[in-house]
């Protein structure tokens, strides 16, 4: 593990308009994520988890302060600049797996990579990897419509991983699944963590998320109120 | 991408089959109906000029004036010289000298009382000359229904209708009487040589067609006649050259002040058939005009409903790093090869209508059965390779504008709510 800072937030707020007024949802954050860290922001609904990884992701943009992912400042950048961002360094992992339902797994696990133009044998070679990594090789021809919850949800990871990015993104990934898929999906990304020292951050209030997590970032009402690292 | 997305789209029926199935309905419904109107307004304009108008028409000033009464006193004289003149100066045209008339048609029984008595209205043209080819023209031997074509002097041909109700007989005499150029009375006898059905319900009615110089003979019109009608050498109808022919041949041969000079007219100043002409092609415009305007309607609400329905699509796709405008590009991709593929099976499917109705066309004597139009009964599709493409073109592009308006939506997208979005 390196102590590269991938993202650093420095007096991050981020205002929303209702009505006349404005509501805070970020208030003033501070924080730096390292490489190939596993961290969760943890706190309750409202507390602006959802928002801050919104503006790490380049989805959105601060009010105020300034957030630096891989060297890109997220306030200045421009949608394509920010699309080439997420496109080549950033993967996402969603609540409701969002696989495409008219592609097979193969073919879901592929897309990031035909939006790369990469080869299609070196493609071929880094989709199985990453059905490999999540244990669906046998799978890769199935429909979504075929899979488990925790295989789709497998099968996201698949496609967040297999262009090897950097930061891996997750908006509570196991909120739609049992405990054991729970389990299996966190210790998949645990073993993806270590193996390929991809920086993971997680946006949960799930305990069983929490108990994987070796950094949490506690926020309540859009403040950074702790930041514990655990052994 | 482009083999990832075409995987997606034959997948997808409902981004695929139902936008394909509404193209190629429309597609073909413009296909067809164009090749059919251009086949109905062309018969209404040849079927016009076979028997009447001719591409252009040669008359003096004053006979062109009251026409419609066929005013042979009013004819053109020294038709050889005339038509040796028209011939020289005008070789991709056909010159044809034809004489209107009307008159009695009278059957005497073997007396030589009347038996049966009827109006006819009369056609005199080049039947027996070697070089003519107005039997070919008006298709006279093909529509012979008893007898035989006029082999010689004397001989004509009438309306099966009107021996029927004439109750004559081939071989039998019927006495034309009419009125002379000089406008004294006219008889003269013929012999039926053959009834003949036009499938025409205006001289089905009560049609003679006689050779020209046997007309001359009886209606004293020696080396005259009412008419020269022209036509071009490959049977169709050049508007651009007619009105460039009539403008020299006018300037050169017709005098204002001699209203037995010869003028030149071309169908267009006929029966209204230039307002019709000019009406059929706005028609035709309008017809294309009306489909791409609803299509590009129904296809922008397809292009809706699937965005609506490709939400989440558009959503993950924009969170793995695809920009708006790529998005918006391989809709378009999309669109292009839905477009493509609706508008070939419209165009085959409209085409393959339009030749069936071409080669077999429609019965529409019902509908001009009191009319004096000269309308064929049977009325055809005409498929031009004009038929190729006028419904493919804006199958596709009704297609593009549809997703292209449709698709703009994505640009709205905010990016910033996209987790919240895709939780559900």
């Amino acid at each position: 593990m390196t102590n590269e800072e991938l993202i650093i937030a420095q007096d991050l707020s981020k205002d929303y308009p209702i009505g006349g007024d404005f509501f805070r949802a970020l208030d003033g954050i501070n924080l730096s994520v390292k490489q190939g860290e596993f961290s969760g922001i943890i706190g309750p609904s409202g507390s602006g988890k959802t928002t801050l990884l919104n503006i790490i992701g380049a989805l959105d943009t601060p009010s105020d302060g300034s957030v630096n992912v891989l060297g890109n400042k997220v306030e200045n950048m421009t949608h394509t600049e920010s699309a080439n961002l997420r496109n080549n360094f950033l993967g996402f992992i969603f609540q409701t797996y969002n696989l495409l339902p008219v592609y097979n797994v193969y073919e879901n696990v592929e897309f990031p990579l035909l939006l790369q133009k990469i080869e299609k044998l070196q493609r071929e070679e880094m989709v199985m990897q990453a059905l490999e990594w999540v244990g669906l090789t046998n799978k890769a021809k199935s429909r979504p419509s075929q899979l488990s919850g925790g295989e789709s949800q497998r099968v996201a990871i698949a496609r967040a991983m297999v262009k090897k990015p950097k930061i891996v993104l997750a908006d509570e990934p196991t909120a739609n699944l049992d405990a054991d898929n729970s389990h299996h999906i966190l210790k998949t990304m645990v073993k993806l963590n270590e193996e390929l020292n991809t920086t993971f951050l997680f946006s949960t209030h799930d305990e069983k998320v929490i108990s994987y997590l070796k950094r949490k970032i506690m926020l309540n009402d859009g403040k950074l109120v702790d930041d514990i690292l655990v052994n | 991408m482009i083999n990832f997305l075409f995987r997606g789209l034959i997948r997808d029926k409902q981004r695929s089959l139902f936008p394909i199935i509404i193209v190629a309905a429309g597609v073909m419904m413009t296909t067809w109906l164009f090749s059919w109107m251009l086949g109905v307004f062309n018969e209404i304009i040849e079927g016009g000029a076979r028997f009447d108008t001719g591409h252009v028409k040669v008359t003096t000033r004053a006979y062109n004036e009251i026409a419609s009464q066929m005013p042979n006193d009013l004819c053109l004289t020294e038709v050889h010289t005339l038509l040796n003149e028209l011939d020289k100066d005008y070789p991709g045209y056909d010159w044809t000298p034809r004489i209107k008339f009307a008159g009695l048609a009278d059957v005497p029984d073997e007396n030589g009382e009347t038996r049966a008595q009827a109006p006819v209205m009369g056609f005199a043209v080049d039947l027996l000359s070697d070089h003519s080819i107005e039997d070919e023209r008006l298709q006279i031997s093909k529509s012979i229904v008893r007898g035989s074509f006029p082999n010689s002097a004397g001989e004509i041909v009438i309306s099966d209708e009107l021996a029927q109700k004439l109750e004559v007989g081939i071989g039998e005499t019927i006495t034309l009487i009419s009125v002379s150029a000089n406008g004294g009375m006219a008889i003269h006898n013929f012999t039926l040589s053959g009834t003949v059905t036009f499938g025409m319900g205006a001289l089905d009615r009560g049609a003679m067609i006689a050779d020209i110089s046997d007309i001359q003979y009886a209606l004293d019109m020696e080396n005259a006649t009412g008419e020269i009608l022209g036509f071009k050498k490959n049977l169709v109808f050049d508007q651009e050259q007619a009105v460039s022919i009539k403008e020299e041949f006018n300037k050169k041969m017709s005098n204002t002040e001699d209203e037995y000079s010869p003028y030149m007219i071309t169908l267009l100043d006929q029966n209204g058939l230039g307002e019709y002409l000019v009406f059929a092609q706005a028609a035709g415009f309008l017809i294309v005009g009306i489909f791409v305007f609803a299509m590009s309607i129904v296809l922008w609400n397809t292009g809706l409903m699937s965005g609506i329905r490709r939400y989440g699509e558009v959503g993950i796709r924009l969170a793995m790093g695809e920009t708006k405008s790529h998005i918006y590009k391989t809709m378009l991709v999309e669109a292009f090869l839905i477009g493509l593929m609706g508008s070939f099976i419209g165009t085959v499917i409209g085409v393959a209508g339009g030749y069936y109705f071409q080669e077999y066309g429609m019965d529409i004597s019902g509908a001009f059965k009191n009319s004096t139009m000269m309308v064929n009964d049977v009325v055809r599709a005409q498929v031009t390779f004009t038929s190729y493409y006028i419904g493919f073109i804006p199958g596709v592009l009704a297609m593009l504008f549809g997703t292209a308006i449709s698709g703009i939506g994505i640009f709205r997208r905010q990016t910033a709510t996209l987790f919240k979005e895709l939780e559900v």
